[in-house]
């Protein structure tokens, strides 16, 4: 890639109420009643200081910058605060800001081509994020909403601001930057302050990769998470039997088997394929159950999100009766090797809904993280 | 550098750290310095009377192995090779240069220099492969007693120093499981079991050999899964190839039981050695229950690494899998030495001749010069470097040793920076790179990349108090500065003949290039 003639150009959007409820209990910032309640019980916006914290981090002394922020309180402040000379994009509706205009700067920095947009938030943030731009330019989330699932998200502001730089100066010297697609996950915040923890895998962001699963700039190949995933589909689909229908669950390394075989996949969907063709496709909880107790059937399955569930986040199509169903013995877990890194020792886990199926799912199960590669991972409940 | 950096010094008082520059001469590969016609030894011409008798000495070549054109070598003066060389060793770091103890997993300890003395003298240097046995007595002896020393050491029944490598020793191995199988007839054994902490060869080479690979990883305390190896062994096991202590330097308290559930299932057990240097005369592969084991005398053995090889390796076996051993073996007779190629389950040759024999005589010196009680003395003093500079390291804030917390290592410890790193911004490579400037670095980790911001330190027993404490001072320092400082580290570093290289080439297919010839094709200087 040749180095581009311009200066680098950064993006950032932040929501300036994310994390607001978290210090006073309040488990989220959704809706515009509980921040007037964080607000009244004493909470103080914090996400523009840690945005501050990750500019901060950026390159001002080699890389050309061009920094394009969203107005006052949601950008453009917190870039002066940094020292930082911004273009403003953009002009704010009204006193308080809302998840509308996150969208529409997020979609304003994605027009003018940004080489990386930073935006401030949590999961709420990630969504509407993910919304406005989809894959259309990359994205690192700067860590300060209450709720941070999605994999979006650099671990701390810092860690952002330093990525940031990484970008900028790979771009800037006509290299290629890594990058991943991310997993978009979202709770129902009302479910979530009751104590259910359903998060919703909404789609993937593509992010810059982070250098402490590969090795910074030492990592043997950027492709690496891609060919392991294409490893990973040439060992399931060598090992698929006749007859026997194969329910792909979400996730971009099932999408590679779905890649292998030639069929469409339903990224944050469940499809299912038999004898190399689809049978059907993003089918819900009880037309699986029709497809599994019809027949033969085996279910492909990796660990959704940072927490490293199996079961339960992301594929709640797959529920306690398919899995009755199928059978354990017919459960194909897979992940790469990175996934596993980035569960730093953390057991799989599973929450079905039917504590009795968990406890009988937990132990030592076999995944493929490669072809002809296994890995033996602890479930845990 | 701050002003207060640049000091007095040396008029005034030392700095509490070492003040370090590295030399940069800008030297050119050696191929570009290459003047035509110049030459560094010039042979004299055949003499009348040679000649009379013999004509022309080179017609006795076979045309076969006749050049028809020059080979494209750089043409220079001695002094200038001399020079070229003296050079790039200036811009290096090394054992001979600082505290080396940044190379964890690949134990750099101190070659003593008489024992390359001994390798390279001319009655060593002088013999060749080819000659007849009677005329090799010696070398042949050094080989045979060194398999003694390394049985004694193991407790294994024979040994091969053929292997070029560790590598080398643990695809030997692995050749060897596959041959013992396949001569009882027991086909269906094509999975081989290791940990994720095990050194990667083990997997690697088990892969190279056509076996799927199941990785145990570590159960909640930190140690190697026990429950998750009975859940992985079936009438597929072929073997388990694992490394003990493991790269974290954690030590597996149950590799006994592991060895029986293996046996159990009908798999063999190979002990990865590569690791030795802290159980040297404490504890034995074989009283383990292992049936193969190797070592590598270029770490354990104190030989040198020899950049990408010729290093060394040594394969070690129970009675039951001696047949299976590379040709050919060292036999004694009780009065002459010879080399057994007539043995009809062999695995073949693992490399031409028998072994690299300067190394061969190396490890043999270096082992006999210490005895086994300095052996014993070797691991514990490595031992006890290691867990003095853990607490040292331990001390500085944002660094941790993760697995197996709050319990000591054996040789070596990987830690992690991650705490530092989400605080600062600042990497495990960044400041691995700043360390440089204190003349001394370190290396991260290689596969797995499981640690998060690794440094893994290993001090072997050649480092004193002294240089463990520098070494320390030297982390400390520069954990500070990025906390202070963060950019700082993160330009470094500063003292160094290369500031930072492009690792760019080195993922891209169009632009890696292991030898001159290809680098000159693509980077299109050819034309």
């Amino acid at each position: 890639m040749p180095a581009p003639d311009r200066p680098i150009r950064l993006g950032l959007v932040v929501n300036p109420i994310a994390g607001i409820g978290g210090r006073v209990g309040l488990k989220g910032s959704d809706g515009e009643e509980v921040v007037l309640r964080a607000l009244a019980l004493g909470a103080a916006p914090e996400a523009g200081a840690r945005t501050v914290r990750a500019l901060e981090r950026l390159d001002r002394g080699t890389t050309r910058l061009e920094l394009l922020v969203a107005p006052g309180p949601m950008g453009e402040d917190a870039a002066r605060a940094a020292g930082l000379a911004p273009l403003v994009v953009g002009e704010l509706g009204g006193d308080r800001t809302t998840a509308e205009d996150t969208r529409r700067f997020a979609a304003a920095m994605a027009e003018r081509g940004v080489d990386l947009l930073l935006f401030t938030g949590g999961d709420g943030t990630a969504v509407d994020v993910l919304a406005a731009v989809g894959d259309a330019v990359p994205v690192l989330g700067v860590p300060a909403g209450v709720k941070i699932h999605s994999a979006a998200f650099a671990v701390s502001p810092e860690a952002a601001g330093t990525l940031a730089a990484w970008v900028a100066r790979d771009v800037a010297a006509g290299a290629r930057a890594g990058f991943r697609e991310a997993e978009v996950l979202d709770l129902d915040e009302d479910d979530y302050r009751r104590g259910q923890i359903v998060p919703r895998l909404v789609g993937y962001l593509r992010v810059p990769r982070e250098p402490r699963l590969v090795q910074a700039r030492k990592a043997p190949s950027p492709a690496g998470e891609d060919a392991a995933a294409r490893a990973i589909a040439a060992d399931v689909v060598e090992g698929m039997e006749p007859d026997r229908a194969y329910v792909l669950g979400p996730g971009t390394t099932i999408r590679a088997v779905a890649e292998r075989l030639g069929v469409p996949k339903t990224l944050v969907g469940v499809d299912v394929v038999r004898d190399g063709r689809l049978l059907a496709a993003d089918v819900g909880e009880d037309a699986l159950l029709a497809i599994v107790e019809e027949g033969p059937a085996a279910l492909v399955v990796t660990p959704i999100g940072g927490q490293g569930f199996v079961f339960g986040r992301g594929n709640q199509q797959i529920g306690p009766r398919v899995l009755h169903a199928v059978g354990r013995e017919h459960v194909v877990v897979v992940a790469t090797p990175w996934k596993l890194a980035s569960l730093a020792g953390m057991p799989f886990r599973v929450d079905t809904g039917d504590p009795r199926l968990d406890a009988r799912l937990t132990g030592h199960v076999l995944v493929t993280t490669g072809y002809g590669d296994r890995a033996v991972y602890r479930i845990e409940a | 550098m701050s002003v207060e950096d640049r000091g007095t010094w040396p008029v005034g008082p030392k700095p509490p750290i070492r003040r370090f520059h590295q030399a940069r001469w800008d030297e050119p590969v050696i191929f570009e310095l290459s003047q035509p016609g110049a030459r560094g030894v010039l042979p004299p011409a055949v003499e009348p009377g040679i000649r009379e008798a013999v004509g022309d000495p080179a017609a006795e070549l076979p045309p076969s192995v006749r050049r028809t054109d020059p080979p494209a070598l750089p043409e220079l003066a001695q002094l200038h090779v001399v020079r070229h060389y003296a050079r790039l060793s200036q811009e290096n770091l090394g054992v001979d240069l600082n505290v080396d103890v940044g190379q964890g997993t690949c134990t750099m300890k101190y070659s003593p220099k008489v024992n390359d003395r001994l390798a390279t003298g001319p009655k060593l240097a002088d013999l060749h492969p080819l000659q007849d046995a009677s005329t090799t007595q010696g070398i042949l002896e050094i080989m045979w007693r060194l398999e003694q020393l390394l049985k004694a050491i193991s407790g294994m029944d024979r040994f091969t120093l053929q292997p070029g490598a560790g590598s080398v020793a643990i695809y030997a191995n692995i050749a060897m499981i596959r041959a013992y199988h396949a001569s009882r007839g027991d086909d269906g054994r094509d999975e081989v079991i290791t940990t994720i902490f095990s050194h990667p060869s083990n997997a690697a080479c088990a892969k190279t050999a056509g076996y799927r690979v199941i990785t145990l990883y570590p159960d909640a305390d930190g140690y190697p899964d026990l429950e998750a190896l009975k859940a992985a062994v079936s009438e597929r096991t072929a073997a388990l190839l694992i490394t003990n202590p493991e790269d974290t330097g954690i030590f597996n308290p149950r590799i006994d039981e592991f060895v029986d559930v293996v046996h159990e299932a009908g798999g063999l057990c190979a002990y990865d050695q590569a690791n030795a240097n802290g159980i040297l005369g404490i504890t034995r592969a074989r009283d383990a229950g292992f049936d193969l084991c190797h070592f590598n005398l270029h770490k354990t053995f104190s030989t040198p690494h020899a950049c990408g090889g010729p290093a060394a390796g040594a394969s070690g076996v129970t009675e039951e899998l001696a047949p299976f051993l590379p040709v050919p073996t060292v036999e004694f007779d009780g009065s002459t030495y010879r080399l057994d190629h007539d043995r009809p389950s062999s695995i073949g040759k693992l490399r031409p001749w028998y072994g690299v024999a300067p190394n061969i005589v190396r490890a043999y010196a270096w082992i006999v010069s210490l005895g086994a009680e300095g052996l014993r003395e070797v691991a514990e003093t490595a031992v006890l470097n290691n867990n003095y500079l853990m607490h040292r390291v331990l001390q500085i804030p944002g660094v941790s040793a993760p697995y197996a917390q709050g319990r000591r290592r054996i040789e070596q410890v990987r830690y992690s920076w991650e705490r530092l790193a989400a605080e600062t911004g600042v990497g495990s490579e960044d400041l691995g790179l700043r360390a440089a400037d204190f003349g001394t670095h370190y290396w991260t980790s290689h596969h797995p990349w499981i640690v998060p911001e690794p440094m893994t330190l290993e001090p072997t027993e050649s480092y004193s108090m002294g240089d463990l404490d520098e070494y320390a001072a030297i982390l400390r320092r520069v954990a500070e500065e990025a906390r202070s400082d963060p950019d700082l580290v993160r330009a470094a570093p500063y003292a160094s003949t290369v500031h930072r290289a492009d690792h760019g080439p080195l993922d891209d297919p169009d632009r890696w290039a292991v030898t001159w010839r290809a680098y000159r094709r693509k980077a299109g200087l050819d034309g």
